[in-house]
């Protein structure tokens, strides 16, 4: 129900608006001042209408943050929270992940208190085992993951070049027994029609 | 309609089972009524799963949330956009895409090639509905019917995954499904010259054409994946070597190999072999990438829900595998090659190594994509192989394969000569070397991206120089102008230049993706007023300026988004909006966590990339992450040219190889040969 009272009732004064009629009036500026807050760079920021449409709230960045070496570690560094990706990606794509905030922090906290990157992973890895990198290290059977793909592209590399070589061997003594054509040209065309071939390559 | 939809998939199921019979028995006994009846089943099949399509369609668009599946993927808001492509955004709704499509395919290949393949075409149903009643009965049979009913219905839906409400995920999926699914065609048609014992060459030209479609569909569906990725994720790039995105390059890298080889055959009657192995081994590739992304085995980013149809996919990989092999290998005394190698500096050989290294790469990220599951199977210890594994083996290998799609076209047919290498190789070389000089005394540094910008200079000038040699020949001999020339070159050689233009396009994209070896980011808290600094590779300076937090409701989502104003050097260059958008279902009820909206200011040179990462204390202080990728805009225009080049390749005309052999010039013969 609508209270009768307030009903055509203005919050203005009707001296106030007679005073902001005037001041339009006789002013060549600005008809409307913004408040403070929504002026960029004049005060402290405005709050949002509804703080929980915009997810969870954010703690502002800091220097580690935007550290390169932490970033370095942190992209070596698989997020548990089940989405693929690296802390630091992770971190900074989906902002709705709390695991990767939290791997972040141990990072720094462990890059504070003066741990060299190799020690840092070495902790993580000690945590959750080397699942937990973002490629496996390079040790035992890892190897295998890292050089059998190399060693076979090699070994294959090799081995067609051998099949290769000697397929035109053996193809090279059977080339003149192909018998010649009666070609009614002289050597000189035949030449040029050789160069133009090569030179067309078709 | 939903009981239509589901008497349709029964009916599909019995006419593929039927159709599969007749098809294997009547191309055996060369009964005719039984080779008619496989390929009526096949239309048959088409029409009952696209009345099954339509029935889906129908819940979907009348928001019918008795149906399992409506209420999971769609809610009353949802625009009407995204509800159509709610038909392939889960599950089981894909699986019944994949066989509808799959049957409109073979349709096609029925009535396109009802002449000239006629022997052939029993089997090739028979593969068919093989293919397909394999995808209604894990429908049917392992809890994937996409027309389930609940016990309740609910008020609405759970509505769209934010991330697919993209205008990229309606072409992305589709494109790669063409792509996977298409690849059953050729495999069919290799597969029913094998069990015919019709090895010859006309069956190629099926099979070639059948590919370079599955090629372009799946290349397309690639590059739209990686904008999608690129634009809606908000990681700030394109490829993250994910099992998902390794399982779609897999049979694109064996389909590649397959479009070189397959000239070999067509100009020499050589690697008949290893043709039909290519083929059906991308088939599998695609069936494989069926089973990484719904089986749950490796997780991904990109997989539907965990389910048992993993199981069904694993069975028929293993069957299917055996089975083409065993047939393979019978034919295998009928497979052998009409010429040989005359030598090892020939275009033959050069193709041959290009195969070896697309192989070879197909091979490597198979590997990492299933090293997970092998390490914990020989060490008990499960590894995650990421992107550092990926980029370590296949960089070394991509730039090989850039170097040989230079070489290959410069090397002549048969047998090079060395006046002839030095001619050929002589401007692409310097080129080349040229831009190797330019980069290093520019001063980069970077080993890698210094070496595809250098390949793809000298892959771009073998491209000029053979458009250019082939104008002037034409000017010559012709009397053409050079731009009617260069016309006519590409339009009477679509296969040869076509080609050249997906060279260049590879080129495009190799240069594009050298440029994020210089991406530059930060992160930033900034108050409205307050502006955030970032150098560019190229030496600019941008200034980020936070002008305020606006939120508002737009159709199924409460959207809060950041206004930035950008500057370069000190010059407005306009502003920017990134967003947090919370979807809500139709009673107005969250469906989702908050997504991202990235903002992106896109040129030539470089992207400004923003993303809002959240709010402080419910204030208008943001946390923003900036981004500046070089080169990205190339990306997608070189996946453009790619696909351009192969549009024209594909183009009709030209006639079957074994007429074109009996042309001069085609067969290629060495002067003095007859």
């Amino acid at each position: 129900m609508t209270d009768s009272r307030t009903v055509g009732r203005s919050d203005c004064s009707r001296r106030a608006f007679f005073g902001l009629v005037g001041s339009v009036l006789l002013s060549d500026g600005p008809t409307v001042r913004q408040s403070v807050d929504s002026l960029p760079g004049t005060g402290p920021s405005g709050k949002l209408w509804d703080p929980s449409r915009a997810g969870r709230p954010f703690e502002p960045v800091r220097a580690a943050d935007n550290d390169v070496a932490i970033q370095a570690i942190e992209k070596q560094i698989h997020c548990t929270c089940g989405c693929n990706l690296d802390i630091y990606t992770c971190r900074t794509t989906d902002f709705t992940c709390g695991t990767s905030p939290a791997m972040h922090r141990r990072v720094v906290a462990l890059a504070e208190q003066g741990k060299s990157a190799q020690q840092i992973l070495d902790a993580f890895v000690q945590q959750s085992g080397v699942a937990i990198l973002m490629a496996p290290p390079k040790r035992g059977f890892n190897l295998a993951g890292y050089f059998v793909p190399s060693v076979l592209i090699l070994a294959a590399g090799v081995v067609l070049s051998l099949v290769l070589r000697r397929w035109s061997r053996a193809a090279a003594p059977a080339a003149p027994a192909i018998p010649a054509p009666e070609i009614p040209a002289s050597p000189d065309e035949l030449e040029r029609l050789r160069r133009e071939l090569e030179r067309l390559s078709v | 309609m939903t009981v239509l939809g589901g008497l349709c998939l029964w009916l599909a199921f019995l006419l593929g089972v039927w159709g599969a019979l007749a098809g294997f028995v009547g191309g055996r006994s060369g009964r005719r009524d039984l080779e008619q009846s496989a390929r009526h089943a096949v239309f048959a099949m088409c029409a009952a799963l696209w009345v099954a399509v339509a029935a889906l369609e129908w819940a979907l668009f009348h928001h019918d949330f008795n149906v399992e599946y409506v209420a999971s993927y769609t809610s009353r808001n949802l625009p009407i956009f995204y509800t159509w492509s709610a038909l392939y955004a889960g599950q089981k709704g894909s699986l019944l895409f994949w066989a509808s499509v799959l049957s409109l395919f073979g349709s096609l290949a029925m009535v396109l090639t009802a002449r000239r393949h006629r022997a052939l075409l029993p089997y090739v149903a028979g593969v068919v509905c093989t293919v397909a009643t394999f995808f209604v009965s894990v429908m049917l049979f392992a809890q994937a019917n996409p027309f389930h009913r609940l016990g309740y219905t609910p008020l609405d839906g759970s509505g769209l995954n934010p991330q697919l409400q993209n205008p990229g995920m309606v072409f992305h999926p589709p494109m790669l499904y063409l792509g996977y699914i298409s690849i059953t065609i050729p495999f069919a048609f290799a597969m029913a010259a094998l069990l015919s014992k019709r090895l010859d060459v006309d069956w190629l030209v099926a099979i070639r054409k059948w590919t370079l479609l599955s090629w372009l569909f799946l290349s397309v569906g690639i590059c739209l994946g990686m904008w999608w990725a690129y634009v809606e994720l908000g990681w700030g790039g394109y490829w993250a070597w994910d099992p998902v995105e390794n399982a779609s390059l897999l049979p694109w890298l064996t389909m590649t190999a397959f479009l070189h080889s397959v000239m070999i055959q067509e100009k020499r009657g050589m690697l008949k072999k290893w043709n039909l192995a290519l083929i059906i081994g991308s088939w599998l590739l695609s069936i494989f990438g069926t089973f990484i992304t719904r089986s749950g085995v490796i997780s991904s980013v990109h997989s539907f829900t965990q389910s048992n149809v993993g199981y069904f996919f694993l069975f028929f990989l293993i069957a299917a595998a055996i089975a083409s092999f065993t047939v393979y290998a019978r034919r295998l005394p009928l497979l052998t090659a009409e010429t040989r190698l005359e030598s090892m500096v020939s275009r033959e050989a050069s193709f041959l190594f290009n195969n070896l290294l697309f192989v070879g790469i197909a091979f490597s990220v198979l590997w990492g994509t299933l090293f997970p599951i092998l390490s914990e199977l020989v060490q008990g210890t499960k590894v995650t192989v990421g992107p550092p594994f990926f980029n370590q083996v296949n960089i070394p290998l991509g730039l090989a394969l850039l170097a040989l799609t230079g070489i290959g076209p410069l090397i002549a047919w048969r047998r090079a000569s060395l006046p002839n290498l030095q001619r050929q190789f002589a401007v692409p070389v310097t080129v080349g070397g040229f831009a190797a000089l330019v980069l290093l005394v520019g001063g980069m540094r970077d080993l890698y991206a210094l070496m595809a910008i250098a390949l793809g200079a000298f892959v771009a000038a073998t491209v000029v120089q053979e458009f250019a040699r082939g104008a002037r020949a034409r000017h010559r001999q012709y009397g053409e102008a050079y731009l009617l020339a260069l016309g006519r070159l590409l339009g009477r050689n679509r296969r040869r230049y076509g080609g050249y233009i997906v060279h260049t396009g590879m080129v495009v994209l190799f240069i594009a993706f050298a440029g994020m070896a210089f991406k530059t980011e930060t992160e930033a808290t900034l108050r409205p007023g307050e502006s955030a600094v970032l150098k560019s590779p190229y030496g600019w300076t941008y200034t980020f300026t936070h002008l305020g937090v606006s939120q508002y409701d737009a159709l199924n989502r409460q959207v809060t988004a950041a206004t930035l104003e950008i500057a370069r050097d000190g010059k407005r260059l306009g502003v920017l909006t990134t967003e947090k958008r919370q979807h809500v279902d139709g009673l107005g009820r969250p469906t989702f966590q908050p997504s991202t909206e990235v903002g992106i200011r896109s040129d030539l040179r470089e992207d400004l990339y923003i993303v809002l990462a959240g709010l402080v204390n419910g204030t208008e202080q943001a946390v923003f992450r900036f981004t500046i990728n070089p080169l990205v805009w190339w990306v997608w225009y070189g996946g453009m040219v790619v696909a351009l080049g192969g549009l024209i390749v594909m183009w009709p005309g030209g006639g079957s190889p074994a007429v074109k052999r009996s042309q001069p010039g085609y067969a290629v013969r060495l002067v003095g040969e007859q």
